[in-house]
């Protein structure tokens, strides 16, 4: 009886794997035996997954790019791997480099420990990580990893002075996700550019204390618009949204209020009630697509922190432009360029800043 | 040998077995419709997890935490108690254990290391015992306790991190080496993995929980509470004791499985913006392996081999992780439809007693 029930079984399965093997084969066949030779990127997004309209989607655009213009296919010349769970992030790299990948990309501080491990166990492999700066135990940066940074201060200091020239209360606001060095660097920048166009300006700030707390975000906002301010800058991820939620409603019942999003253009999310004045946007695509045009040249810049700012066109004010004033914008591109030039140095501390807004006075 | 082998219940083993089954072939399904090719996605699962020690080595890894969530669950169950709150358990021993270890660093790692899983444990224990307590004296449902018990765990675990053991990344200080159990011999075997000693804890839970539960008077009681707590109380046991027993036992290995997450794989904790997931993986473990501790064994290397298997489906096939997850529901949906699986059985079976 018994064994009849296995036979049933085993034949069941013997008929399904050869319907299966008809069927599957051919699409993806020789997939990976081709691609030995070729250049090859790829990367591991953090669990925000590839489609979560920050930088894991801009990181993928930019190897998406890169692909498109060096005749690389999507899935074997350049490909991404989603983790979703914090224990994915290291059996994901070294799939990608067990595949010998030329440079794999781990997305977001979140990975930093994990890029720096499969560094060491790895010396041949060429990998970078955004935000963070990839160390060994002495703390010297590791040969093998290219750090991406940028420098949010500059493109919040553009924001800045777009905030200060349009307010008409002369109170703008600066909500931050987590207090952390990251987001000083957008606080910092933004005073700054406010108080340089705008010395009378007086700007609130707050830290949420949560990346993924909209709920907060919309009460803190709240609190800030009723004390008068008109302009809010949201460096907060998802906590920001909640910004957009209370704008939106005062907008509705007639008030003038505007956000400044982060990240992204965030002009979309800003409508039907059209609340967003302008974006600082973070390239983080140009700034992947750069280091993988450079691994293939073979200059991999391995242990160099890379920072990309204005001059690189890795930050900077977003490309929708509707709401800014034209004199506004004017304004704000000759600021540009005296960053570029060097003439403003933008302050990233809470130290630097001290010393820059004496200066002002 | 064979009176032995003719004791077993075939058909309570087979049902799991089939579940998995179907759970796989209706995967295999879904990928085909998808345009994947699924013989080649599980079969990089297999080649990859056989053949290439790296991860074999991770899908142990894997395992460890399944395994003691997953007994966790099991042991729970067999008082009658459904300890939902295992994710948070597993949490609060995670972040105690860790703790434990970078307060106490200086000291040998002889009395570092066991203390500091020790610590995991109980404190899991303590997060258990309170919806234990909850049950027995003011009868609240544990799964409401549980759960709501989870989400205190999380925000708080949080907000102590963020408070007093912060450093760069949102995430604690890395634990001392003296309270690790990461080990080099271990990495260097399996092409530098992540497996660390913590494996031995586990089987040591494993034998544990079956010696407690099938060789000891407490075990007993705490079955006979989970079969019918009116005929234990005729009987004279205490039931209210038994199930708050239950609670703690079930929440200590939820610690330990957390302790092997903060001491092993990841050696500091970050700020969790959401549940790590195993927990509730947990159950299914449970679910699947029957209660018992060997079937937990067995389920929790299916539900590792298709964690880590699954990222190789997604590098070598281009499946997506997402479909894993998928199949792993699927094969929890037929193991929850198991009485559909019998009962088909049975008529197909007297079938052929016909003909």
């Amino acid at each position: 009886m018994f064994k009849k029930r296995i036979a049933i079984l085993v034949a069941c399965f013997v008929v399904l794997a050869t319907v299966l093997a008809g069927c599957g084969s051919g699409s993806k066949s020789g997939a990976s035996s081709t691609a030995g030779t070729s250049f090859k990127a790829g990367m591991v997004t953090d669990t925000g997954g590839v489609d979560d309209k920050s930088f894991n989607q801009s990181s993928w655009e930019g190897l998406k790019n890169f692909g498109k213009d060096n005749n690389l296919k999507v899935g074997t010349g350049v490909k991404y791997l989603q983790s979703t769970q914090a224990s994915d992030y290291s059996p994901n790299l070294n799939q990608l480099i067990h595949q010998n990948f030329n440079v794999v990309f781990g997305i977001g501080f979140l990975m930093q420990n994990d890029v720096q491990k499969v560094a060491e166990q790895n010396p041949k492999a060429h990998l970078g990580i955004i935000d963070a700066v990839a160390v060994d135990k002495n703390n010297k940066p590791l040969k093998n990893v290219a750090s991406l940074t940028f420098k949010e201060q500059q493109g919040s200091f553009l924001v800045g002075v777009v905030a200060g020239l349009t307010t008409k209360t002369n109170k703008v606001g600066f909500i931050g996700g987590i207090n952390s060095a990251l987001i000083k660097k957008f606080e910092n920048g933004f005073k700054a550019g406010v108080k340089t166009v705008n010395p009378k300006a007086q700007v609130y700030v707050q830290y949420a204390g949560a990346f993924n707390a909209p709920d907060k975000g919309q009460s803190i906002a709240s609190t800030m618009y009723t004390k008068g301010a008109d302009i809010i800058y949201a460096s907060a991820g998802d906590t920001g949204n909640g910004v957009f939620t209370e704008a939106k409603n005062r907008k509705k019942n007639g008030k003038k209020v505007w956000v400044i999003g982060v990240d992204k253009d965030q002009y979309a999310q800003g409508l039907p009630q059209n609340v967003t004045l302008t974006s600082m946007v973070k390239r983080v695509d140009k700034a992947i697509y750069d280091v993988t045009s450079k691994t293939k040249q073979g200059k991999f810049p391995g242990g160099q922190v890379l920072a990309y700012g204005l001059k690189e066109n890795g930050v900077g004010l977003a490309p929708t432009t509707k709401n800014v004033s034209k004199k506004v914008l004017d304004s704000a591109n000759q600021y540009k360029q005296k960053i570029i030039d060097g003439s403003i140095v933008v302050p990233t501390t809470d130290k630097e800043y001290a010393a820059y807004a004496a200066k002002l006075k | 040998m064979s009176t032995w082998f003719r004791k077993i219940n075939w058909l309570t083993l087979l049902i799991p077995v089939i579940s998995v089954f179907l759970g796989l072939l209706c995967g295999a399904v879904i990928m085909l419709a998808g345009g994947y090719n699924p013989l080649l996605a599980y079969g990089s699962i297999i080649q990859s997890i056989f053949l290439q020690p790296y991860y074999g080595g991770e899908t142990i890894r894997a395992m460890i935490p399944l395994v003691l969530s997953g007994l966790a669950v099991a042991f729970a169950f067999r008082t009658g108690l459904f300890n939902i709150g295992v994710e948070g358990q597993l949490m609060a021993g995670w972040l105690a254990s860790v703790a434990c270890a970078i307060e106490l660093d200086g000291l040998p790692k002889v009395i570092l290391l066991p203390l500091s899983i020790i610590v995991g444990g109980l404190v899991g224990g303590l997060w258990s015992f309170l919806p234990g307590l909850l049950k027995a004296r003011f009868k609240v449902h544990e799964v409401i306790s549980t759960i709501m018990m989870n989400y205190i765990a999380l925000y708080s675990t949080a907000y102590i991190i963020k408070n007093f053991l912060y450093t760069e990344g949102e995430r604690t200080p890395t634990i001392p080496s003296s309270a690790s159990l990461a080990s080099n011999f271990l990495a260097t075997i399996t092409q530098g993995s992540r497996l660390h000693w913590g494996f031995i804890v586990a089987i040591i839970a494993v034998v544990v929980m079956w010696f407690l539960l099938w060789r000891t008077t407490m075990g007993f009681e705490l079955r006979s509470v989970g079969f019918s707590p009116d005929a234990s109380r005729y009987a004279g046991m205490n039931v209210s004791r038994n199930i708050i027993l239950s609670m703690t036992i079930s929440g200590v290995f939820a610690g330990l499985a957390g302790a092997m997450e903060g001491l092993g794989t990841y050696q500091y904790m970050s700020i969790m913006s959401s549940f790590s997931g195993i927990g509730f993986n947990g159950i299914a473990v449970a679910l699947l392996g029957m209660n018992t501790p060997i079937g937990v064994v067995l389920s929790g290397a299916l539900f590792a081999g298709l964690q880590t298997g699954g990222l190789t489906m997604q590098s070598v096939a281009g499946v997506p992780t997402d479909l894993i997850q998928v199949v792993i529901a699927l094969i929890i949906f037929f193991v929850g439809s198991s009485y559909a699986i019998k009962w088909i059985w049975l008529r197909m079976s007297r079938k052929g007693r016909k003909s």
